[in-house]
């Protein structure tokens, strides 16, 4: 439930582009064409798949504060919290490389497909974005690090799927001379983002709120998941009650 | 300008305006936009921004003869993080309250394209004096966009200007809300950031038809 929960949250409510902007400069750029779009958009979610994992590992084990305990109880005073930037980049960096050497070595044909994107990704801010959102937002276990790597990674392929759609489209259109290329494709993109807050409401689940207006939608969210915490809470009590 | 040649001045000048890095370079975006529902936290983004593309600039442009072509995203990315987290610390230690607004879009300054854009385009091949300059004029452009959105965005979604209440108060209904204004708090939500800049984008390129786009 909880996998099924993030899942559904990062692709549609917190979507990395329309909630938070992340990855907007390829976004922009390489959505001219669907056929583009989808390599580039494959290649995202292929890498953040692979890098939010591990930079969890790495913050789990190295970063946070008192990561080190392992080491000996020497270490345990240590918070190497400042480094995570430049290490989760140079994670990033690395692993686009090997990932290219990998897919160039053993799938020749989806190599050809992304060959371009690939090297692209290392400066796409949705991944460096993923993996600060995944430190910044405490996710729990690796399995989640992973789903969230993924379904993040969906979300982006999505928008830059439904744009570059649009954009083929829309040439057939009378946008005034002004507007032409890059302001009509904000206004488009604000215009699709405003449609995917809708999604705002899904979680609230059987939480009757419907006249709740969009900004207490986020509030409403975290109040449903209070309370939930606290009926298990509850649950957990009224068990052990029980054996006793 | 006594202190720079007419060259010089235009490095400056031309990305302010008519090489804006947002609205013609597109560049610069991912980072840009969350955080311009203040106008306090579009300015320190400005100037966050500043201080790194102008010291990276000068840094890569110092090393460009002995940088490696083949590893040299990998060094940019290391010079550009190490900047960064000089202005995520001094933040962390002086504008704390400003910090956790801002958030991961501190770091996300690492894979801002300006950054990498201006690497690659301009520090690889000048010298560090130009390249400072050329850093503070693409970093001044862009500021001065995050500035303009993130001044319409806080005037009209919570009636303030650096958290004073410019408009009058909007519980005692004084100034403006007394004639019946209300604030939008549309505004506020991320997605009126992206149409603001496509409204500047129209009007910058309706002033200049040079710059539109046959599509």
């Amino acid at each position: 439930m909880e996998h099924l929960e993030l899942f559904f949250k990062s692709i549609f409510i917190d979507n990395m582009v329309f909630a938070t902007f992340l990855g907007m400069c390829s976004y922009l750029a390489v959505s001219k064409k669907v056929s583009t779009a989808v390599g580039l958009g494959a290649a995202v979610i292929f890498v953040m798949a692979v890098t939010v994992p591990m930079n969890w590992l790495l913050d789990q084990y190295l970063l946070r504060d008192g990561a080190l305990a392992w080491l000996g109880p020497e270490y345990a005073d240590y918070n190497l919290g400042f480094l995570s930037f430049i290490l989760f980049i140079a994670t990033i960096a690395t692993m686009v490389q090997l990932v290219e050497i990998i897919v160039e070595k053993f799938a020749p044909a989806l190599y050809n497909s992304l060959g371009i994107f690939l090297p692209l990704i290392a400066v796409n801010c949705a991944i460096l974005g993923g993996s600060l959102f995944m430190q910044s937002r405490e996710i729990p276990s690796l399995a989640l690090a992973f789903n969230y790597g993924i379904s993040s990674g969906i979300g982006w392929f999505l928008a830059i799927l439904a744009i570059a759609a649009i954009r083929e489209k829309i040439r057939y259109s009378n946008v005034p001379p002004a507007l032409r290329g890059l302001g009509i494709t904000f206004i488009l993109t604000g215009l699709m983002a405003i449609g995917f807050m809708s999604f705002g409401g899904m979680l609230t689940g059987d939480n009757p709120v419907p006249e709740a207006p969009v900004e207490e939608t986020a509030t409403v969210v975290e109040d449903k998941k209070e309370e939930l915490k606290e009926e298990k809470r509850a649950d957990v009590i009224s068990y052990n009650d029980l054996n006793k | 300008m006594g202190l720079l040649s007419k060259k010089d001045a235009a490095l400056i000048k031309d990305p302010l305006f008519d090489n804006n890095p947002i609205t013609i370079q597109v560049l610069g975006i991912c980072s840009a936009l969350a955080i311009t529902a203040e106008l306090k936290a579009s300015i320190v983004m400005g100037l966050s921004v500043l201080f790194v593309l102008g010291m990276g600039n000068v840094v890569i442009s110092l090393m460009r003869n002995i940088i490696p072509s083949k590893i040299r995203i990998i060094v940019q990315l290391v010079v550009v993080a190490a900047l960064v987290i000089i202005v995520d610390q001094v933040l962390k230690a002086f504008a704390y309250e400003l910090s956790k607004t801002l958030s991961v879009f501190v770091g996300l300054i690492i894979t801002n394209c300006i950054i990498m854009g201006r690497f690659e385009a301009f520090a690889l091949g000048n010298g560090p004096w130009k390249a400072f300059l050329d850093g503070i004029g693409n970093a001044g452009g862009y500021a001065i966009i995050l500035v303009i959105i993130g001044f319409f965005r806080e005037l009209l979604g919570s009636g303030t200007l650096l958290g004073f209440q410019v408009l009058g108060d909007p519980i005692a209904k004084t100034g403006v809300y007394a004639l019946g204004y209300e604030n939008n708090g549309f505004m506020l939500l991320s997605p009126m950031a992206l149409i603001v800049v496509g409204l500047i984008i129209w009007v910058q390129r309706a002033r200049n038809p040079k710059l539109q786009e046959s599509h």
